[in-house]
């Protein structure tokens, strides 16, 4: 049984949470927005998540603040119950990273000796913050981090990116002058709800849009990645270009968050394995 | 400028200059409940200036906190108007309880009963949240 405890709202991560467990054979509840449940009343995240682990097997949550997954994990830890961070504020989404691993490797063949650009809001991109995290154990990667100065990648990815084999990293404004370079490009929303003022928000979400014209520059074989949902940083005419991956994303979200279910509830997917599993660089 | 000596309790030298009241509140000190004296900007041949705390009594000093504030200070114990110990502070990997997150987005600071938890940063004179990876600021 899994739980879906989602404090914000959510399409593909929940819905394929819900619909991978469903296909794994189980069943999965929970709630999406806090208004019918104890939550509207004020009960804590860790009153909740202890609750929700007398009654479901594994738990995944969404929640605005950062650290929030942290304090659910260690609720269920005496119920020995796995939490899965669904997305914690502007931090981290690491299973949205499962799912960008997994098309990056389908597009490139590898996930290591990659030139990976990252469009947008980065200070507030949680998926970016994932995604650059994860890729710097494979090591190998030079990232392009493409923002206006207000949204520039936090300090302690930075950090994680310096601390890295063979990683480093470039923060440029213009994606015009970089696009040709990249191997992969990873598009983020301006987000309006991460932004405490309207005018900061207006003044910034329009300012990278990627449509045919500016592809034009880029690789063939270049591979346009977005998390979704898109605004209008991702014009629609690109969808039919063959380097757009984002609905490719979206499918294997529910694999990976399948398979990542299976892991934490010990319970082997029948034929995974057999595969020959190919291990980050920098791990032992 | 002369301060009288102390008979018995804890004196804090080379604190950074004009950081003492700083001091105190990371060392959860309330200095309207405790007989102390702080001589501040005084003279110092290492550094220029400094600041000194004289605390009368048995004042506990957490060595950890006072390192992640003025990681250069020395702690004195005095017995009976004489030192009798010396203590440095030790900079810690974790910190519980010390410093307060001051990210408007992290869960630390809408969530009832949570510890605040400062990590170290590694090679570095910092922490950073253990839920939100802000940096502390000083």
């Amino acid at each position: 049984m899994l739980a879906t405890l989602f404090y914000e709202p959510s399409t593909r991560t929940r819905l394929s949470f819900e619909t991978g467990m469903i296909r794994l054979g189980g069943n999965a509840v929970g709630f999406a927005g806090t208004g019918q449940s104890s939550v509207s009343k004020g009960e804590s995240i860790a009153d909740t998540v202890r609750t929700v682990a007398a009654y479901a097997d594994v738990i995944a949550i969404r929640h605005p603040k950062e650290g929030a997954a942290l304090v659910a994990a260690r609720a269920a830890e005496r119920a020995g119950v796995p939490v899965i961070n669904a997305g914690d504020g502007g931090h981290m989404h690491p299973t949205q990273t499962l799912a960008d691993l997994a098309t990056i490797r389908q597009r490139c063949g590898r996930l290591t000796d990659l030139t990976v650009g990252l469009c947008g809001d980065l200070m507030f991109g949680r998926t970016v913050h994932s995604l650059i995290e994860t890729l710097c154990r494979w090591g190998n990667i030079h990232f392009v981090l493409v923002s206006p100065p207000e949204l520039r990648v936090p300090q302690y990815v930075l950090d994680r990116i310096d601390k890295a084999s063979g990683c480093s990293y470039e923060q440029v404004r213009d994606l015009a002058g970089v696009i040709g370079s990249l191997d992969v490009l990873y598009m983020t929303r301006v987000q309006k709800e991460r932004f405490f003022s309207e005018d900061e928000y207006v003044r910034l979400r329009d300012t990278y849009v990627l449509d045919r014209a500016r592809l034009a520059a880029a690789r063939p074989d270049m591979a346009v990645l977005h998390p979704l949902p898109r605004v209008n940083e991702i014009a629609t005419d690109v969808d039919a270009d063959p380097r757009a991956a984002y609905f490719d994303q979206v499918a294997n979200g529910m694999l990976v968050r399948m398979a990542l279910m299976a892991a934490v509830l010990d319970d082997p997917l029948p034929g995974y394995g057999d595969e020959k599993r190919q291990t980050p660089a920098g791990e032992q | 400028m002369e301060v009288s000596s102390i008979r018995n309790g804890v004196i804090i030298d080379h604190v950074p200059a004009g950081t003492a009241l700083e001091v105190l509140a990371y060392l959860d000190i309330d200095p309207a409940s405790t007989r102390l004296a702080l001589v501040m900007n005084a003279p110092s041949t290492r550094y220029g200036t400094k600041d000194i705390i004289k605390m009368e009594g048995d004042v506990p000093v957490d060595l950890e906190a006072l390192a992640i504030v003025a990681p250069r200070a020395t702690v004195a114990i005095v017995e009976n108007g004489v030192i009798t110990g010396k203590h440095a502070p030790t900079l810690p990997d974790r910190v519980v309880n010390v410093i307060r997150c001051v990210n408007p987005r992290c869960v630390t600071g809408s969530e009832r009963g949570l510890d605040h938890v400062f990590y170290r940063v590694p090679g570095r004179h910092a922490f950073r949240c253990e839920y939100c990876d802000e940096e502390a600021l000083r």
